[in-house]
């Protein structure tokens, strides 16, 4: 399968940057009206990072208006064209789904640098 | 030009196009091909060139083809395919064949052995309902009636009826050439092929008619109707 992953390889983004569930990210997209392009700006918490390769994609999910959003983004698509971390989130789950059910506070993600800057944390590290 | 290859099968993915869509495709390892013989008009009244592909073992050959092999001085190949071609002319015996006949946008047509599923019933080889699982029914993946009874005495055919499933050959008709690696002699074509992974492909230019084509016919019928009337002026 080397030639297999060789083909794909081409298609993949070397300069990504870092992220991961319970990040606040902003996604950058291209985004065609007509004639016209422009970018599109999309940001909220990563809840899920799926698949790999050329068919990986980040699940983004923000309240807007008061109801939740979620969008599917193919990471290395040619058409998202910058992920921004903004706030690194502490979570103890690859998947955030459960947020979906919760609301306020309840659905606040812990920041990192908060549990980083204890002592203990920093000794096991 | 010859308008095939042989090839096999290494896998499916995903690659993005130029305005970042999501195309499915699949990666063929076509070629090298070796022309290890020649069908002529005068010796065999057709004409066509015999392909070779891959890497045969010496210990798996017997004595007839070892000894073709021998005479023609050409490395053993597994797979021997031949392909209709006008020109076999301009082809020599031991030359090889590449990818690079091929090009990005082209249209071809794969042909290989589909993956065997077995004695299948009538749900999964014809696409047939079935009835209910619960509720009594005592109709679950039955075929049902086959047909009256007096008359026609027998069932009519082409009835979808339990069977081996699979395993047969089958063609893939106008799959786009999405990229051509010469260097590595990959060919990635948009859509499934049949079989396996690992399994033998057969590549030839598509036999349905391109749109393009069409308007060169279109061409050449307007330019026989105008010459008609001409030569009545000259009777």
């Amino acid at each position: 399968m080397n030639l297999v992953k060789m083909v794909q390889d081409k298609q993949l983004k070397k300069d990504l940057p870092s992220f991961k569930p319970g990040d606040l990210v902003k996604v950058h997209t291209k985004v065609v009206e007509g004639d016209n392009e422009r970018v599109q700006v999309f940001e909220g918490t990563v809840i899920a990072r799926k698949s790999g390769s050329t068919n990986e994609t980040l699940t983004v999910r923000k309240i807007s208006f008061g109801v939740g959003v979620e969008r599917v983004f193919p990471i290395h698509s040619p058409r998202v064209i910058k992920i921004e971390r903004i706030k690194e989130g502490q979570v103890r789950r690859a998947k955030l789904y459960y947020i979906r059910d919760k609301e306020g506070k309840e659905a606040k993600i812990r920041e990192k640098s908060t549990i980083q800057s204890t002592p203990t944390d920093a000794a096991k590290g | 030009m010859l308008a095939g290859l042989l090839g096999k099968k290494l896998g499916m993915t995903q690659i993005f196009g130029a305005e970042g869509e999501i195309i499915p495709v699949t990666i063929i390892q076509a070629g090298p091909c070796l022309v290890i013989g020649k069908k002529t008009a005068e010796k065999d009244r057709y004409t066509a060139l015999q392909i070779g592909f891959g890497e045969a073992k010496e210990k798996g050959l017997n004595k007839a083809s070892k000894g073709f092999f021998t005479k023609n001085n050409i490395k053993p190949v597994e797979f021997i395919k031949e392909f209709r071609t006008p020109d076999v002319d301009k082809y020599n015996v031991g030359q090889e064949v590449k990818v690079d006949i091929f090009q990005v946008g082209d249209y071809i047509d794969v042909t290989g052995i589909t993956k065997g599923k077995g004695y299948a019933g009538v749900i999964k080889r014809c696409g047939y309902t079935g009835g209910r699982s619960t509720h009594g029914s005592m109709f679950h993946r039955k075929p049902g009636s086959i047909g009256a009874s007096s008359f026609p005495s027998r069932v009519l055919k082409g009835l979808g009826l339990p069977g081996q499933l699979g395993n047969t050959q089958h063609t893939s008709v106008k799959l786009e050439i999405v990229e051509v690696d010469a260097a590595n002699n990959l060919l990635v074509v948009k859509g499934a092929v049949p079989g396996n992974v690992k399994g033998l492909l057969v590549i030839k230019k598509t036999v349905k008619e391109l749109k393009h084509k069409k308007a060169v016919v279109k061409a050449k019928s307007e330019t026989k109707l105008v010459k008609k009337p001409s030569k009545k002026k000259l009777v």
